[in-house]
């Protein structure tokens, strides 16, 4: 396929309608996929070409829609789940950890749970504390989970069709902030375990994920003008981690800044940071530094949101005390 | 000591040579639990399992007259209190008893032990010791089913507690809304762990309330395994004909405490020996004999019968390797098959 220029929202809507042309075992379902068109209008359209069976609208029950998903998946099918955002996805926590995340190593290796969840993360909207936050790096704490937060439009568009192949539970972190982003993709799968070197560095690596991208590498083109070469890390997958790619950034260029929408203390953030200090700790030539958000429910009113949130003069002002 | 089974000497010789009557077979069933999880009880005691263990001892009505009503073909998604469940179900005693002892040839691999059994070859979904967990499970199966063009049901069991559950209320209202071929077992023993049925529901009524779901919903008296085998076989034909899912309110009652660490201080004695006048087995067994179809010599024939399977499953499971710790993290992603 040739490289075309599409928004993050019309590639994951192209992979949706791939998948559900391809494979008759795929199905979507959630709150509003149908007839609404889903709440940020990703599967706009998709109802009229796959008909209600397979578009499925679900009452606001995201314990029974997500375990229905476990349970279909169980059953042969292909699963699609959509939670409108993580924040609503707590209600279906029990069934994420204790079922989908847990079946197959409880029972013996006996069942598989080949199930794809979506859902939105992130702030930057005004939605306040109950539609903002980033609690992705809470279910890359859970093994028997893959989680991946396409950052990119060919990342939207390439990692649906990799994570229905998966055995396994995959969930995919859809940042708000995205769905309006243009980007090209040639429509190419992405694997789920890789992270990647979006620009190359020298003085220092910018590690970051899902909807901190842009702001990371707007904050690498401004220490560029500074005459730092800032290298940024798109972790991907956050779980698995590749660690990998991340010490290989690092033992280049000696120094870590993170970057992570979460919170802080115990974040994911922490875990990165943690692997390389456990792991390259002697080809650091600075403490790793993190930018993270405030450690308070993300507020209403822009000024105190956009405070919450990492911002670009954030991470330069972090680049900046690892390189002295 | 056991002997082992290869040279224990045939006790009887003449086992086979009178066709059992079809009633007989319900009764060994559940004459089969109890004598297995009475077993399991000494099994316990002696450390030989350990973790959670929670009996359906009083029960087995419901595991034998359901399980009867459902094909090969049907799935089943069960609670932690399913020893009765699975073994009616057709998983063999040997699995089941391994996995207590947590061996490698447990029906999970030594990983679950009592609470979580499961056999994806009998459709047997699992032991979910979380109170309401599996009852979206069950609804995705039925999806599933249903979406392929199967013909097969669900049966989905749970207790009383789950009733008070938002899981219970979703997923009612989502079968019933799909139209999906799910029978909502209730196996009601009247406490939730040691909070009693009044004391949890304002409405103890529970069939009424899965009723204001659409969906057929009927009381049973889950002491009398032909009663419930009779129901079950009337919401299964329901389910099936795609008229949507059924609720059974199985009305029973768990003679031992909740579980093993459970000192049973919230109900009176009267009242457990007052159900105990209606054991499930007794209550057969009694009226087979009335009706001439069996006598003291085979009934003592049948114990023996099951009393020896039980033995050789304990030294089938005492003989049993365990999982190497190498293989510790295998299965918590799939493996290549």
């Amino acid at each position: 396929m040739s490289l075309r220029r599409q928004t993050y929202r019309e590639a994951l809507r192209e992979a949706l309608a791939e998948a559900l042309r391809s494979d008759d075992r795929v199905f979507l379902m959630g709150e509003d996929v149908g007839r609404y068109g889903g709440c940020f209008a990703v599967s706009l359209g998709l109802l009229e070409e796959f008909g209600p069976d397979r578009v499925r609208d679900t009452p606001l029950s995201e314990s029974a829609f997500v375990g229905a998903g476990i349970g279909a998946a169980l059953g042969g099918l292909r699963p699609i789940v959509e939670i409108m955002t993580v924040n609503f996805s707590l209600l279906a926590l029990d069934q994420i950890l204790n079922n989908a995340a847990t079946l197959s190593h409880m029972s013996g290796g006996q069942l598989a749970v080949p199930l794809v969840i979506r859902m939105t993360t992130g702030a930057g909207r005004q939605l306040a504390a109950q539609h903002s936050h980033s609690l992705e790096g809470w279910y890359a704490h859970i093994p028997g989970l893959r989680v991946v937060a396409p950052a990119t439009v060919a990342d939207a568009r390439g990692m649906l069709a990799p994570a229905l192949a998966s055995p396994d539970p995959v969930l995919l972190f859809e940042h708000a902030g995205l769905y309006a982003s243009e980007g090209e993709t040639n429509g190419a799968a992405v694997g789920l375990d890789g992270a990647v070197v979006r620009r190359p560095g020298t003085d220092v690596s910018l590690v970051t994920y899902g909807g901190m991208l842009p702001t990371t590498a707007a904050a690498a083109e401004r220490l560029d003008t500074e005459g730092i070469s800032a290298e940024v890390v798109d972790l991907r997958s956050l779980r698995p981690l590749d660690a990998d790619t991340v010490l290989g950034s690092v033992r280049r260029t000696h120094r870590l800044v993170v970057v992570d929408e979460g919170w802080r203390s115990g974040s994911l953030s922490a875990e990165v940071a943690a692997r390389v200090a456990e792991q390259a700790f002697y080809d650091l030539d600075a403490p790793p530094e993190r930018v993270c958000s405030a450690e308070a429910p993300v507020p209403y009113a822009a000024h105190l949101e956009r405070a919450a949130r990492p911002a670009v003069e954030d991470v330069v002002a972090a680049a900046h005390r690892t390189t002295g | 000591m056991t002997t082992a089974p290869e040279t224990t000497p045939d006790p009887l010789p003449d086992a086979e040579e009178l066709p059992e009557d079809a009633r007989v077979g319900p009764l060994r069933a559940m004459a089969r639990i109890r004598r297995f999880e009475e077993r399991c009880v000494e099994l316990y005691s002696a450390e030989r399992i350990r973790g959670f263990m929670h009996l359906c001892i009083g029960e087995e009505a419901v595991a034998v007259g359901l399980m009867g009503a459902l094909a090969d073909e049907d799935a089943v998604v069960s609670t932690y209190r399913e020893h009765g469940h699975a073994l009616a179900r057709g998983l063999p005693m040997t699995s089941v008893l391994a996995e207590m002892f947590g061996r490698v040839t447990g029906c999970s691999r030594g990983r679950g032990g009592s609470m979580h059994l499961f056999d994806a070859g009998r459709r047997f979904y699992g032991g979910n010791a979380i109170v309401g967990g599996g009852l979206p499970v069950a609804v995705g199966l039925a999806l599933a089913d249903a979406m392929r063009g199967r013909s097969a049901v669900t049966a989905c069991l749970f207790g009383d507690g789950a009733v008070a559950e938002g899981e219970f209320h979703e997923c009612l209202n989502l079968a019933a809304l799909w139209h999906l071929p799910v029978i909502f077992c209730c196996e009601n023993n009247r406490y939730a762990m040691g909070t009693a049925l009044e004391r949890e529901h304002a409405q103890t009524d529970l069939a009424l309330r899965a009723a204001a779901y659409g969906m057929p919903a009927w009381p049973v008296d889950g002491m009398d395994v032909e009663a419930v085998a009779l129901a079950a076989e009337r919401a299964a034909a329901i389910v099936r004909a795609g008229a949507g899912p059924c609720f059974l309110e199985l009305r029973t009652y768990r003679f031992r405490a909740h579980s093993m660490y459970d000192s049973d201080r919230y109900r009176e004695r009267a009242e457990v020996t007052r159900w105990k006048e209606r054991d499930p087995v007794d209550l057969l067994r009694e009226r087979l004999v009335a009706e001439g179809r069996l006598d003291d010599e085979r009934w003592t024939r049948l114990v023996a019968q099951v009393d020896e399977e039980i033995e050789d499953a304990v030294l089938a499971a005492e003989a049993a390797p365990i999982e190497p710790v190498e293989d510790l993290e295998r299965f918590v992603y799939s493996e290549p098959s």
